[in-house]
């Protein structure tokens, strides 16, 4: 069995309430940090950790912390993204539902170290019990003395407090999140200034992803030092990988970073496989906006190296031939899959989150579901396959925030490594007008008949 | 100052300035077209894109290219920054698309448009578009909504430049109006259909780039082109009276802010100023304006034998650029 760090106690009956939590060795991390640590050790802890942030992008914590404007005399706050709306990602809520004091020690840990004294755990408004659940976690750490004013007689006060949102995936970028926190429309903010000099009602702010948070309790109890030592490279530690689509056992699995993706996906300790019966076809191994990997590409590398469950290993080849981890939203598709309505479906729903403050973003996320809606319904044309690469390419990199770039990545992908399937679509518009799911296992021999 | 070369001109500017702000100081083609920013709103740009340009040496110190376009009405610039608009096939390319997005969703009725003629989005795409788009779907399409009785809103030819919103926000007291929805389902509307009703409303027609917010006291009475734009002013307590009266013969047709050659407002004025002086009396009446290079009225040469006596620093700009 691989080492656990976050989930170690997941499956202790009772875990959720402050009692057994701390009897498990809960909050001892802030008990070292607030006694024995000043702000900077703790920073100094996750620098060396080598943490990479868990919400997507994999920006170093330690440095994202130490940009924070420390000289400004201005609050400074802590923001805790919980609003986890990528398709494909649904472990933040795993770990908020079922062992939320875990969060609650890692906002406290990290507060401290970054002098907030007013904490939010921004949440997805459809999280609505966990709402509960953490509120009830923060009160049971509140009446032992771990929140509220002079923790531990250390003189440190802290308030940690739970805001849902409205429920819009843009609400997760950073910027939109705190325009939403303000009261105001969830729109992505221009950069610079950067939220670490001017965020949350403009002081110094930092937002980290839950997995993060959490993650510096482990950090702070074991040593940074300690803690680099797993994984692989620039990828230390360990991470959730939420794992769905055609395997025999989808779930929420904590891994060291750099497991092989081979034994990640079949062996039996994690997903167990591809459904039995099928065989693997593509992988989208980091959440619905990151490049999907046909089979072959995502085992191996183009150069033929295996495949590791590492930032760098899944990223080898750039956007050509690899992917991203990203928020570890890991979805498996065997055979039966049909590669043009997956797309079609991954893009209706970054047009339908699209916040309609940039043009490239706002029209062009439309259009392309437009045309993908034909092409899956057997109305396409052999242009509209380059006129989808072109859209995608219109809207990457010219955009406010990185939601244009989530939209395209999948079309410019799917389109890149499945091309053929979405000529079997023009090619044959009756086998998919009223039958989306039953073709995509022909298509091949079909095209080949046709080519001859 | 701090030095910086856009398409290999080279110019000098306060740190801050923005790299659009330093173009429009060198002036002529270089300059990148804006449709969402507007110097005389805080906080307004970098939606749109159309001014997206190429960074090609961040600075002196650091030589290195940005790695992707940058909006430059909101990016500033960097002592020995190298810019490309106009002279990057990149850029271009760019800016085609963005083109192409924004005729998406705004119909081609020019012809019965209050605003040919003066529309910044006419000039962009025939600068910078293609003349056919590749879009079949469907448009979308609204229903009018009466948002009160001098202001008249077509959802249909906004281009959601938030212009309007910031607006309201910053030169009204009681802003009711605002963005609704998301993505392209989002547009300006006024929560429970609403009306605008505050002194400084109409400054919202102004700052429209498309005809998407019109004058309800001059729609459809004359083509801007038939009707002689002459600067003019009146003592008004709400507002500085400087103004625009657009003529025909003894008659005011419309009254408008007076604009410079990016099509921006100097000063706002008020309601009283805007929809209720409409007699040649109200007016003491200074001259011809001069035409905006952003106009089909350029196009006539408008100016050429027309004495021009007119404060010669405001709304000029280059002669080159008319
Ligand atoms: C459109 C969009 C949606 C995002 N959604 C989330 C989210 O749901 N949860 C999250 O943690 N980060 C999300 N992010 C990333 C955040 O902007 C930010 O990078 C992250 O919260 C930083 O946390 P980390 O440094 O701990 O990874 C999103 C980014 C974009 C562009
Ligand atoms: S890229 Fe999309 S989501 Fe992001 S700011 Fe622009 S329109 Fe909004
Ligand atoms: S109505 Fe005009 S000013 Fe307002 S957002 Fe639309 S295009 Fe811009
Ligand atoms: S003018 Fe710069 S983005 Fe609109």
């Amino acid at each position: 069995m691989a080492r656990k760090l976050l989930l170690e106690n997941i499956n202790v009956p009772g875990i959720k309430s402050f009692d057994v939590y701390r009897a498990k060795g809960g909050y001892r991390s802030v008990e070292k940090a607030l006694k024995t640590m000043s702000p900077d050790d703790v920073m100094e802890e996750v620098k060396k950790s080598g943490l990479r942030g868990r919400g997507g992008a994999g920006f170093p914590t330690g440095m994202k912390w130490s940009f924070l404007d420390r000289k400004s005399d201005k609050p400074r706050y802590l923001v805790c993204n919980a609003d986890e709306s990528e398709p494909g990602t649904f472990k933040d809520r795993f770990l908020m539902e079922y062992i939320p004091h875990l969060l609650i020690e890692g906002l406290i840990v990290s507060s401290y170290s970054l002098g907030s004294n007013t904490t939010y755990i921004y949440i997805r408004g459809e999280y609505r019990w966990i709402v509960d659940i953490l509120e009830h976690a923060i009160a049971e750490a509140k009446h032992n003395g771990f929140l509220g004013k002079n923790i531990l007689g250390s003189g440190y006060d802290l308030e940690i407090y739970v805001q849902p949102g409205g429920g819009a995936y843009i609400c997760g970028e950073e910027t939109a999140l705190i325009e939403s926190l303000e009261g105001k429309r969830g729109n992505p903010r221009m950069k610079p200034p950067f939220p670490a000099i001017s965020g949350l009602y403009n002081c110094p702010t930092v937002v980290n992803n839950v997995e993060t948070l959490a993650t510096v309790v482990p950090i702070i109890n074991m040593g940074g030092d300690e803690y680099a030592k797993i994984g692989v490279g620039r990828s230390t530690g360990t991470k959730l990988i939420s794992a769905c689509g055609h395997m025999n056992k989808p779930g929420v699995y904590e891994i060291e970073l750099g497991l092989p993706v081979d034994e990640f996906l079949n062996s039996d300790e994690y997903c167990g496989g591809i459904r039995t019966g099928h065989t693997l076809k593509a992988v989208v191994p980091g959440g619905s906006s990151v490049p999907i990997l046909p089979a072959e590409l995502f085992y191996k590398t183009k150069e033929g190296v295996a495949r590791l469950m590492s930032y760098e290993s899944l990223s080898e080849g750039g956007f050509a031939s690899g992917s991203m981890l990203g928020s570890g939203g890991f979805i498996a598709m065997d055979e039966t899959t049909c590669i043009v309505r997956n797309l079609w479906n991954f893009t209706r729903f970054y047009h339908h989150e699209s916040c309609g403050q940039c043009s490239p973003c706002r029209e062009g996320t439309g259009w392309m579901e437009k045309v993908l809606h034909r092409l899956e319904h057997g109305h396409g044309s052999m242009s509209d396959i380059d006129l989808l690469v072109d859209i995608a390419k219109k809207i990457e990199g010219n955009t406010i925030c990185p939601l244009g770039d989530a939209a395209a990545w999948p079309v410019a992908s799917h389109i890149r490594h499945f091309r053929e399937e979405f000529e079997y679509h023009v090619k044959f518009p009756e086998k998919v007008a009223h039958s989306p799911f039953a073709h995509s296992a022909d298509y091949k021999r079909e095209l080949n008949t046709v080519l001859q | 100052m701090i030095k910086v070369t856009i398409d290999g001109v080279e110019t000098e500017v306060e740190p801050g300035t923005t790299i659009l702000n330093a173009a429009r100081q060198i002036g002529g083609d270089l300059v990148p077209p804006a449709m969402c920013y507007y110097s005389k709103l805080k906080g307004s740009g970098g939606k749109c894109r159309t001014c997206l340009v190429k960074v090609a040496a961040g600075s002196a110190k650091d030589p290195r290219p940005m790695p992707k376009l940058v909006a430059s009405c909101s990016t500033p610039v960097q002592d020995g920054m190298v810019v490309q608009n106009i002279t990057s096939p990149e850029v271009l390319e760019a800016r085609k698309g963005v083109v192409e997005f924004l005729l998406i969703n705004h119909p081609l009725d020019c012809p019965i448009c209050d605003q040919a003629g003066e529309c910044h989005l006419q000039d962009l795409a025939f600068e910078h578009g293609s003349a056919k788009t590749r879009y079949e779907e469907e448009r979308r399409t609204f229903d009018k909504i009466d948002i009160g009785s001098k202001i008249q809103l077509h959802m249909t030819r906004c281009i959601l430049c938030y212009r309007c919103v910031f607006t309201a926000n910053q030169i009204t007291n009681e802003r009711v109006h605002g963005i609704l929805n998301r993505g392209d389902a989002a547009e300006i509307g006024t929560y429970i259909e609403n009306v605008i009703e505050n002194d400084f409303s109409g400054n919202v027609i102004d700052v429209c780039p498309v005809g998407a917010l019109t004058d309800k006291t001059f729609r459809f009475k004359s083509r801007v082109w038939f009707v002689k734009p002459m600067y003019a002013h009146r003592n008004c307590d709400k507002c500085c009276g400087k103004t625009t009266v657009w003529m025909k013969g003894d008659e005011v047709f419309r009254v408008t802010g007076r604009k410079d050659q990016y099509g921006e407002v100097e000063d706002f004025i008020c309601n009283d100023c805007r929809f209720e002086k409409k007699l040649a009396s109200d007016w003491t009446v200074e001259g011809p304006a001069p035409i905006q290079r952003n106009s089909v009225q350029a196009q006539n040469k408008y100016l050429q034998g027309i004495k021009v006596d007119a404060p010669k620093n405001i709304g000029y700009g280059n002669i080159s650029d008319r």
